[in-house]
């Protein structure tokens, strides 16, 4: 009898048996087929090492990919030679439902829905491994014929994995933009424009809820660090609960206070922070997949998902990196909230010189050197089409034509380039934050539908954004700034670019704008 | 010591599956840093949707749940879980790669 609430007999209890599932211990497996079954996994994780290092290249990157989707090909070919599958309609049935939501999702996705599509596929993932682990329970349940070490990474695979569900589907409201309504506050009686009550047929009152929120804002609410602290505690608390004692009641908690607490952890996240947190979410849902694989003993899952985890963690470190923030800081999130406002009344008694399309046609027309740097609004007013069309234009009048793109410009990492790349931008006139040594050659700079990246006021260090890396537009010839309006951008901190000398404002839509330019081009 | 060793070597090995799975979950991690370390911002979109997808290698988990006979709610959970995985895995592939078509040099 091993003494189970000792240090010595939990290892060797840990040591001994392991859950039915795993595929290394399958009650009645053959050795030789044991054996076969960890070589492949260990062949699917290579593909997935090879591929991933072909992915963060750009000659082989497609290929990358290729070689990755082989490697989760045969990782599913491999458990299906499993003794412990016995029926294949459930199987099936699951992968045709998805199959078609997948392939249905990555076909029709446009380019510039790409952030909250990815937050989706995330949510899936995470929440694939959350019922994983949730399914080993109930199957297994009671539990106390399993190891500690089982029972304690269904508890963290569930945590990981309900949190980066919630999380993503909020990530993805915030990115798509939509708006919620507010149940708590109740709801009114739905007027039309003339403030009549609207009715329906048998004449009752329409109602509608009285408050709706703009998932893109952070939202914070006092004691939210605190409330956060504890839903944490008590996931861990939990966790204990089952290791020691297992029970439904616990498991069911914890599913819920980690799906709360992937909510409460997004929410206060703002527009611009998105890319932090998107690329966080991709970490955690790698490493959900590796608690998982804890449960499971599964070695393929576990090496998988660890991949998954550093480069999500890589990609985190670059966006905080680019943004002068440490990662504490964009998760306490609130930043930039309530100071639309603030900017709203300093601005409004400033000159600024405004140009239209044609007045900016001629001073690009003039250029020798013209960096385009775009922004979110760019991707907002689908502006990518035109803008490649403008800079195909100049390029072919002996321009020089780059591209400065900011490593955080838009919602998710990468954002710009996707956006460029899908109308025909080669990467060649891509450019980094380098661009700026040749700053100073430059005749035009354009800032389409961007803001904080381009605000000099980053180099103040009583700033907001202080530190924060930028494109110096302000050190070229001459700034054009394409925007809708003077309101601040993300930080809420206003841009005293928009007020030098040597920039005009272009004020409007970005694609009506720059088409505008294209026209005039073409005329000239 | 030989004893001692044999004794491990009955119980599972000298290391026991937990710790076996810790050591490769840290290599992992440490190999998975080292292979994308320097990835161009260009690439930081499908890096991170590729690895989404490959993050959908739950799937083995849902395969095997979903295959086995383990009574009713596992077959609901195990579709479920086949579900969420196959959008994550399918769709992940598919729209890394057709980002990764348009990148292309002139």
């Amino acid at each position: 009898m091993i003494d189970r609430f000792t240090l010595p007999g939990l290892l060797a209890q840990t040591m001994t048996s392991a859950p039915i599932l795993a595929l290394e211990n399958g009650p009645v497996a053959s050795d030789t087929r044991v054996f076969l079954i960890k070589v492949f996994y260990a062949i699917a994780a290579m593909f997935f090492v090879f591929g991933l290092k072909m992915l963060s290249s750009p000659k082989t990157a497609r290929f990358g990919n290729r070689v990755a989707a082989v490697g989760m090909l045969l990782a599913v070919v491999i458990t299906l030679l499993n003794q412990g599958i016995v029926g294949y309609g459930t199987i099936l049935a699951g992968f045709v439902v998805g199959a078609a939501i997948g392939l249905w999702a990555a076909k029709t996705v446009p380019m510039t829905g790409m952030p909250e599509m990815v937050a989706l596929f995330n949510g899936s993932g995470g929440l694939a491994s959350g019922v994983v682990a949730m399914a080993e329970f109930w199957r297994q349940s009671p539990l106390s014929n399993l190891n500690l070490d089982v029972r304690i990474s269904i508890g963290v695979s569930i945590l990981i994995g309900m949190i980066t569900f919630t999380g993503s589907v909020i990530a993805f409201l915030k990115l798509s933009g939509r708006w919620i309504p507010v149940p708590w506050k109740g709801k009114v009686e739905k007027k039309d424009r003339e403030g009549n009550v609207k009715r329906d047929e048998s004449g009752n009152a329409v109602m509608e809820w009285a408050v709706y929120i703009k998932m893109g804002n952070p939202l914070n609410f006092p004691m939210q660090h605190a409330l956060n602290l504890v839903l944490l505690i008590a996931a861990v608390l939990l966790g204990v609960w089952i290791a020691s004692g297992p029970a439904t009641a616990p498991m069911i908690l914890l599913i819920l206070v980690a799906g709360l607490l992937g909510v409460l952890l997004t929410i206060p996240i703002g527009g611009a922070d998105m890319p932090v947190i998107v690329s966080l979410l991709n970490s955690y849902s790698g490493l959900a997949a590796c608690a998982a694989g804890f449960v499971l003993h599964n070695s393929g899952l576990i090496i998988a998902g660890s991949l998954v985890g550093a480069s999500g963690l890589i990609l985190t470190r670059i966006m905080c990196k680019a943004m002068n923030r440490s990662l504490v800081n964009v998760l306490a999130g609130g930043f930039g909230q309530d100071i639309q406002t603030a900017g709203a009344t300093t601005s409004a008694d400033k000159p600024v010189r405004q140009m239209d399309a044609e007045e900016a046609a001629m001073m690009l027309d003039a250029a020798q050197r013209v960096f385009i740097v775009p922004g979110y609004g760019m991707a907002v007013a689908q502006a990518q089409h035109a803008v490649a069309e403008m800079a195909d234009l100049l390029i072919k009048k002996g321009i020089d034509v780059r591209f400065g793109v900011h490593p955080v410009a838009g919602r998710m990492p990468g954002h710009m380039n996707v956006l460029l790349a899908e109308a025909n931008v080669p990467y060649e006139q891509l450019a980094d934050l380098e661009l700026n040594s040749e700053m100073d050659q430059c005749d035009v700079a354009l800032v389409i539908g961007a803001n904080d990246v381009v605000n000099p006021d980053a180099r103040k260090p009583d700033s907001a954004i202080a530190g924060m890396p930028i494109f110096d537009v302000d050190k070229a010839r001459s700034v054009m700034v394409c925007k809708r309006s003077l309101n601040p951008g993300f930080a809420g901190i206003e841009n005293p670019l928009f007020f030098n000398e040597n920039t005009v404002m272009l004020f409007g839509d970005a694609k009506k704008m720059v088409s505008g330019i294209v026209s005039a081009l073409k005329e000239l | 010591m030989f004893e001692l060793l044999a004794q491990a070597e009955a119980h599972g090995g000298v290391l026991g599956p937990l710790a076996f799975h810790l050591v490769v979950f840290l290599l992992a991690i440490f190999l998975g840093l080292e292979v994308i370390a320097k990835v161009p911002a260009q690439l930081h979109t499908p890096l991170m949707s590729g690895s989404n997808a490959i993050s959908g290698i739950s799937i083995v988990g849902a395969l095997l749940i979903a295959g086995g006979d383990y009574g009713a709610l596992s077959y609901v959970l195990g579709f479920l879980a086949m579900v969420f995985a196959t959008i994550n895995v399918i769709g992940g592939f598919l729209v890394t790669d057709r980002m990764l078509a348009m990148f292309k040099r002139k």
